[in-house]
This record gives C-alpha cells, structure tokens and sequence, in this order.
C-alpha cells in the first residue's frame, strides 16, 4: 500500500475488509461483506438471488401488477385466448381469466407455502438434531428413530396421507410439507453438532460451567446454521414442486386460489389444443425452482462451513 | 502447604482401553506442576479429568479440599479452575469475535462489568483493545493463544490447567507465551498444572513433575533433580536423553 | 564436488484475491552429496521450497527460477512427464505425517512394491523381495507381517519407517524431508532420525532436512539454511552454529528453553522489519 492511501480517510470498502475492526458493528459488517463477495463472484447464484428478489417483489405488489382480477374472468369474450392476445399477454384460461395475473398473485401463494414450509420444518430439524447430536446417548437414539421413521415413507406419499386426514387447502398443505421436510435437516444439524461436539472450543466454554441449552443454543447451532441454510435452499425448489404436486391433485390451495400446481392441472384438459394454460405456470414454477437452486449453489460455496480463514 | 489438586487412584477407562490407571498426584497451592510423557501416556486425559471434561471410572479427585464428582461441577468449581488448550486454531469459536468469547464466562457467572473485564484482560495478555473486535481467522497463532489464555483468565481461577500450550507455536512465539504465562503465574499466584512433551519446557516452568508412561505415573520429581541427573527411572533417563537431540552413534557400526 | 542440485533466485508466488503473495522470494544454494537443513518459522518458506524442487506446488501458485536444476536436467522447462519419471525414481520426499501420506486402503507392502514397479521393471517375486529387504532396512523387525499390515494398523513411527522404505526403494540420489519427525514422539524421532541417517551415508544421497528445529537439525546436518519471509537470511555450517551472525538465528536459538538453564524470562526475538527486506 502506498503511503498516499494511508494518509486519505479510509474508503467503506477498505472499512468494512479492515483486519482490524473496531466495533462489533464493524466486525460483523465485515464478515458479511466477505461473504457477499464471495456469493457475488458467482454470476449464476447472482442470478437466482435476482429471481428470488423478482418473485418477492411480484408477490408484494402483486395487485398493482396485475393486469386483470385472478379471479373474475372475461367468459363471455375472452375464452381460451393465446398468448399475446390484445390485453393478455400469456392468455386467457377456460373461464376467461388473465393468465399473468393469475401467475402474479399465485406468486403470493408460492412464496407463502416456501417461507412457512422453511420456518417450521428448519428449526424444529435444527433443535431435534443439534439435541441428539450434543446429549448424545439415550435422548438421541430416541430422537434419531423417530427421524428414521419419518424418512422411511415417501415425502409426497406422506404429505398426502397428512392432507386426506386434514383436509385439502393450502394450510394443511403447507404442514403436511413441513412435517415430512425436518427429517433432513434434523440429520445434516445432528452431523455437524457431532463433528462440533468434541472441539476444544466447546470444551472451554463447558469448562465456564455454561449449561447444555446455553451451549446448544448459542455455540453449537451457529456452527450448523451454513450447511443447514444451503440444504433449505436447495430444498425450496423440491418443496414447491410438492406444494405443486399437491395442487395438482386437487389436494392443495382450492379453486378459485391461483395456485400454480392447480393451474397446471385444470389446463391439462386443453394441453394439446390451449397449451398455454398448463404451460405458463410450468414455467413460472420452473423458473422459481432453478433460481431457488442456482441461490443455493452459490450460499454453499459463499458460507462455507469449514471456515478455513484467509 | 494447602493442597490446590490432589487426584488419588484414578483410573480412567474408554470403553475396553485404560487410558489412565490408578494415578496418584498432590499438587500444592500455588506451586506449578508438570505431567511428562509421550503420546499415549495418558497425561492430558489425567489433566481432562481433573478439569471433568473426561470421566473417571475410578478413585477420587480434590480440588481445593473438596471432592469433585463426574463431569458436571458446580460454578464454584468453574470459577476456581480454568484450562487452556494445545491446539490455538480449535480452542476458539471460529464464528465468535474475541470480545463474544471474553463475554461469555461473564455472562454465564452473572458477572457485570464486562467492558472494564475485557479490556483489562486483553491488556494483561499483551493484545491492545485493538484485538477485540477481531474473529480468530484474523489472528496468529501465538494472538489466539494469548486470547484463549485472557478468557482462562476472566474469571480469575487459582488453578489453571495447561495443555500443551505451546506444542501448536513457534519457537518464538512460544517463548513470548512461556513468558506470559510465568508473569500471569506470578501477578495471580495461581496454581499451574502443565502437560508437554517437551522437557525443557516443563523444567523451565515447573517446580516439579511426574513423568507418565502407558496410563501410569513412572516417576516424580523435581526440575531441578531432573536437571542434575537425579533420576531413579530409566524412561525418564530415555526421555531425557532424547531431549538432548540427534546423537551421531559412532561410524563403526 | 559437482553439485546434484542447484538452485537459483527460486520464487513460488500465490496468486490470491487480495495480490499475490510471494512464499518464497529469491532462494539459492546448491547441494552436493550432503545433508542440507532449511530451517525457519511457519509461513519463512521452507516448505514451499522443497515442494517446489519435488514439483508438488499446487496448481494456482507459481514457480520461476534463473536456474533450477537438477543432475544437469533443467527442471523449470522439463515436460511432465520427464519431472514425473524424476519424481520418486531419482528425487523422493517424505512427508510429515504418514497418516497422510500412506494411502489408507492399500497394503503397506503393496505401496512399497507399486512405487518400485512404476520405475523399474521387475518381477512380482523380486520386487515382493525387495520390499522385504527395504522394510528390514528401515529396522522393522518382522517385515513379512508389515508387508500385509494397513498404514492404520501401525504406529506412527512404524508409519515413518514404512513411509521412508516406500521413499527409497526406487534408490533415489536426492531425498526431501519435510519435518519427517515432528508428528512422533522424542524418542521414536531419534530412531527414526538414525535410521534415515544410515541410509543416507550408506547411499550418498543428497538430504535437504526442513525443519523448524533448529536445534534438531544442527544436530543431524551438515550444513544450514536459515529463511525468514522467503529468503535466506544465513548460510552456516552446522557445527559452527553457535557463533551464527544473523540476529534471527541467534534469537531462533536462544528463545527455546534449554533443560538446566535458568533463564526467567525467556529471551524473545525481537523481530526487525529489515530482515524482511
């Protein structure tokens, strides 16, 4: 570094890498900044992080987007019309209804089934699995046979056993998806706890009498959270494909809901003729999917868990 | 003199393999003790067992007088023992800054004040507050040892537990936190307890010391019957001699 | 003494995303049939040195030297494949920890006899002989049962042994140790450090020792390389240590506490920013 740089106020970005922070603020801004560099050093996960933004954005100005209600159609005129029909962009579905403002408050729906799928299933995962892998003995036995019992039956075949007994709707939808999905991550927090367990680290802080719950809660989880977040990401394209499933079998969001499995489903009456209507939300699931998957790419390479330092 | 450690009879078992078998060690009130041996001799087990972090099977331990039991302790016990470890790239919370670490013992004995704690710690193992706000992976080996020694010593223990501090560092740096360790010893009067492989290091820093081989205590001693060749036991011997380095035998053979 | 290896301002850079960072900046010396230490601290080098010599520097990092030769085959612009015929057949290196550097599911006696047969051409039974003979020659003392055993199923020092025979059983002229004996217990060093010392005399091969034990290795070699940040801050022979003139390595060897001497505190090195220079 020359001497001229170091006489000059130092720049945000030379702030936030200092080696030497001298605030919390600083040291935490400085590691997310590292992250965000190298999260950003990947140009596809760039572009899943701008698809997720782009799906958030839909869903919260959705009614002002829309070009149409989703729910009220054009029966009389606007029957099955193509794609790029005067006012309706990807056309109109068997009841007259504008296909793009379905997709953009379905996008509502998408994104209501992923975030609550995500804050159910991780943490209760997290907790079960970070208690079996720390305590060890009889409580993980107990709790890992119980994650075994979950994992043995087929997501969706269980995610249907849980709606038929519930009821079909979006809500029940959205449990019988989160119970099925913890089991996974109940193992990968179990697997990283026990790698984490026997550290000198962990040793010290038990050797400052901290309690088992201190030391689950706020030594060891942090150290699951990287592999857990990637394996969520990387998840929410399969949980959305589910939730689609379960739309497309009349067992998820109801009509008239948008729902994007659901819109498949009543637009395979006409693939061959109106391909369209089934088609559009295909692509609007697949695009969602691959963005969930390209962002979780790029967090397992941006949070590696390994941490090896510089 | 008080008695700061005494272990009588311990035995520690791992499954089938007796790690430790039947160990006897007094160690007084501010003296400082050294455990010897190779890999194997079961000298950092005996100190994880006094510290509870490995369960005897058998015999006692006293710490202060007081019978310690199993490998939960009360606070007491917690405030008035502290152990630092060997290896200073895994006796840090990768993703904790040093002042979340320094925090943490405060905060799990109630005890306020913490700015003032911090900064003084720090300044007592040689780092600036400058350090503070730093994660481990911004540090050197030798600063992270000094870090692990400053939160060993926030709680302000009288006895402190020393695994092979110095084995992980530099010649250098080792020398600096030797250094640092004598002056902490001294300020505090503490009670040390020291495992190495190392003999030159355990007679720098301890008054006596008991050589250990295959779970059992070979040989005690003191450092300076150690230096002056008072030795009973032909390991010690051994291990004394290989300490002096490569010997070439003569070209005869 | 014609020299079997000579090096000239050997520099190894990494590039990184902050800069490049220059491990090794301008190293030279020359090695006959002698045993030659490189001493220095985490991050001097001396590591990077010897796996730049053996060719084994990662792939990111790179190697340039005015001169780096060996047995008067320019290494620097030798092909691949001449640098892997080299490598195990006529300039061998061992390792740290054999834990690692053993492969874990193959046989110790089948490394030993693989590494023999990909440089010469033998037969299985003569081959299987002379890894025996190896074996006995590192002082295992019962090498058939060895032979069969998995690196898991010995010691580490047995490990070393086994790791040292697999090293030579292709007789090279030139062997790289790099802390062969750091991971081992003091009294196994000695031992393993006399076996290799046998071998070495025995053979006239060319040692370089990297060490960070300056003491260990006055002990064992003749001469010392003493590097801090990259280069080379003292040249001296190994008997006339104690009256080095570098600041660095008087302060190397003055800072270790020595058994008898009663130095409270301990001498620290204080480091001066021109011997970076």
């Amino acid at each position: 570094m020359s001497l001229a740089s170091e006489t000059r106020p130092m720049t945000r970005r030379e702030w936030l890498l200092s080696d030497r922070p001298q605030s919390r603020l600083q040291a935490r801004l400085g590691r997310a900044y590292m992250t965000w560099r190298r999260f950003s050093a990947n140009r596809l996960a760039v572009l899943g992080l701008l698809i997720l933004l782009a799906l958030i954005l839909v869903a919260a100005f959705a009614d002002l987007l829309a070009p149409h209600s989703p729910f009220v159609g054009n029966l009389a005129g606007a029957r099955l019309l193509p794609p790029g029909s005067e006012g309706y962009l990807l056309g109109t579905d068997d009841q007259g209804r504008d296909i793009l403002s379905r997709l953009i408050h379905g996008s509502r729906l998408t994104l209501v089934v992923v975030v609550l799928v995500a804050i159910i299933a991780a943490p209760v995962g997290l907790i079960v699995g970070a208690v079996a892998g720390y305590a060890g003995g009889w409580i993980d036995a107990v709790l890992m046979r119980l994650t075994d019992i979950f994992l043995a039956f087929p997501k969706l075949v269980l995610a249907l056993a849980f709606v038929a007994a519930l009821g079909p709707g979006i809500e029940n939808a959205v449990i019988a998806i989160a119970i099925t999905s913890w089991p996974p991550y109940a193992r990968i927090a179990r697997a990283e706890t026990l790698t984490v367990r026997n550290s000198d680290y962990i040793a010290a802080v038990r050797l400052m009498g901290a309690s088992p719950a201190r030391i689950v809660f706020r030594h060891v989880m942090p150290m699951c959270m990287s592999s857990l977040i990637v394996r969520v990401t990387l998840d929410m394209a399969g949980i959305i494909l589910t939730a689609a499933g379960l739309g497309f079998l009349g067992l998820g969001a109801q009509p008239p809901l948008p729902e994007w499995g659901a819109m498949i489903a009543s637009g395979r009456r006409f693939i061959l003729d109106q391909w369209w209507v089934a088609t559009m939300p295909g692509i609007a699931i697949l695009i969602v999917s691959l963005g969930f998957n390209l962002l979780g790419d790029g967090l397992r390479d941006a949070l590696d868990p390994r941490e090896s330092g510089q | 003199m008080t008695q700061a450690v005494a272990v009588e009879n311990l035995s520690v078992v791992f499954d089938d393999f007796k790690a430790l078998d039947d160990v006897s060690v007094e160690v007084a009130s501010s003296e400082s003790f050294g455990l010897v041996g190779e890999s194997g001799s079961g000298k950092s087990t005996l100190l994880r067992a006094i510290a509870g972090l490995a369960p005897a099977t058998e015999g006692t331990i006293r710490v202060g007088g007081r019978e310690v039991k199993g490998t939960r302790r009360d606070k007491a016990f917690y405030r008035a023992v502290q152990m630092v470890f060997q290896d200073p790239y895994g006796s840090l919370h990768p993703r904790q800054t040093v002042d979340r670490q320094l925090m943490e013992p405060l905060a799990v004995h109630g005890i306020g004040d913490g700015e003032r704690r911090i900064l003084k710690a720090l300044d007592e193992v040689g780092l600036g507050s400058g350090f503070r706000f730093r994660y481990p992976h911004q540090l050197s080996g030798g600063q992270r040892q000094r870090i692990a020694i400053a939160r060993a010593l926030i709680l302000e223990p009288s006895i402190l537990l020393l695994d092979e501090p110095t084995s992980a560092l530099d010649a250098s740096v080792q020398a600096e936190v030797l250094n640092l360790l004598e002056q902490v010893r001294r300020d505090r009067k503490l009670t040390f307890i020291m495992v190495s492989h190392d003999l030159g290091v355990v007679t720098h820093m301890c008054d006596r010391l008991a050589v250990m081989q295959g779970g059992r205590v070979v040989e005690r001693l003191s450092s300076a019957d150690l230096v002056a060749g008072r030795i009973a036991e032909d390991y010690t011997r051994s291990l004394m001699v290989a300490s002096g380095g490569f010997r070439r035998e003569a070209q005869t053979a | 003494m014609s020299a079997l290896l000579t090096v000239e301002d050997l520099r190894v850079r990494f590039p990184t995303r902050t800069g490049v960072i220059e491990a090794v900046r301008g190293v030279s010396f020359t090695l006959g049939r002698e045993r030659l230490g490189i001493v220095g601290e985490s991050g001097s080098g001396k590591s990077q040195t010897g796996r730049a010599i053996m060719g084994l520097t990662p792939l990111q990092a790179q190697v340039t030297a005015k001169r780096l030769a060996f047995d008067g085959i320019d290494l620097v612009s030798a092909p691949a494949k001449v640098r892997r015929d080299l490598r195990g057949k006529r300039i061998a290196m061992i390792l740290q920890d054999p834990k690692y550097s053993l492969n874990p599911v193959m046989s110790i006696g089948r490394q030993i006899v693989e590494t023999l047969r990909r440089h010469e051409k033998v037969s299985r039974g003569e081959a299987r002989q002379r890894a025996l003979d190896m074996l006995a020659a590192v002082q295992i003392r019962d090498p058939a049962r060895v032979f069969d055993l998995y690196p898991h199923e010995v010691s580490g020092g047995m490990g070393q042994r086994a790791m040292i025979a697999m090293m030579l059983i292709a007789g090279p002229e030139l062997l790289i140790a790099d802390e062969p004996t750091s991971a081992l217990d003091v009294t196994v060093q000695l031992e393993v450090l006399s076996i290799l010392d046998k071998l070495v005399t025995e053979r006239g091969m060319g040692l370089i020792f990297v060490s960070h034990d300056l003491r260990l290795v006055s002990s064992f070699c003749d001469r010392v390389l003493v590097m801090y940040a990259g280069k080379i801050v003292e040249e001296i022979a190994a008997s006339d240590l104690p009256n080095a003139k570098h600041p660095y390595t008087r302060g190397l060897l003055n800072c270790m506490p020595v058994i008898g001497a009663d130095r409270h505190p301990l001498p620290v090195l204080d480091r001066k920013p021109e011997w970076a220079l």
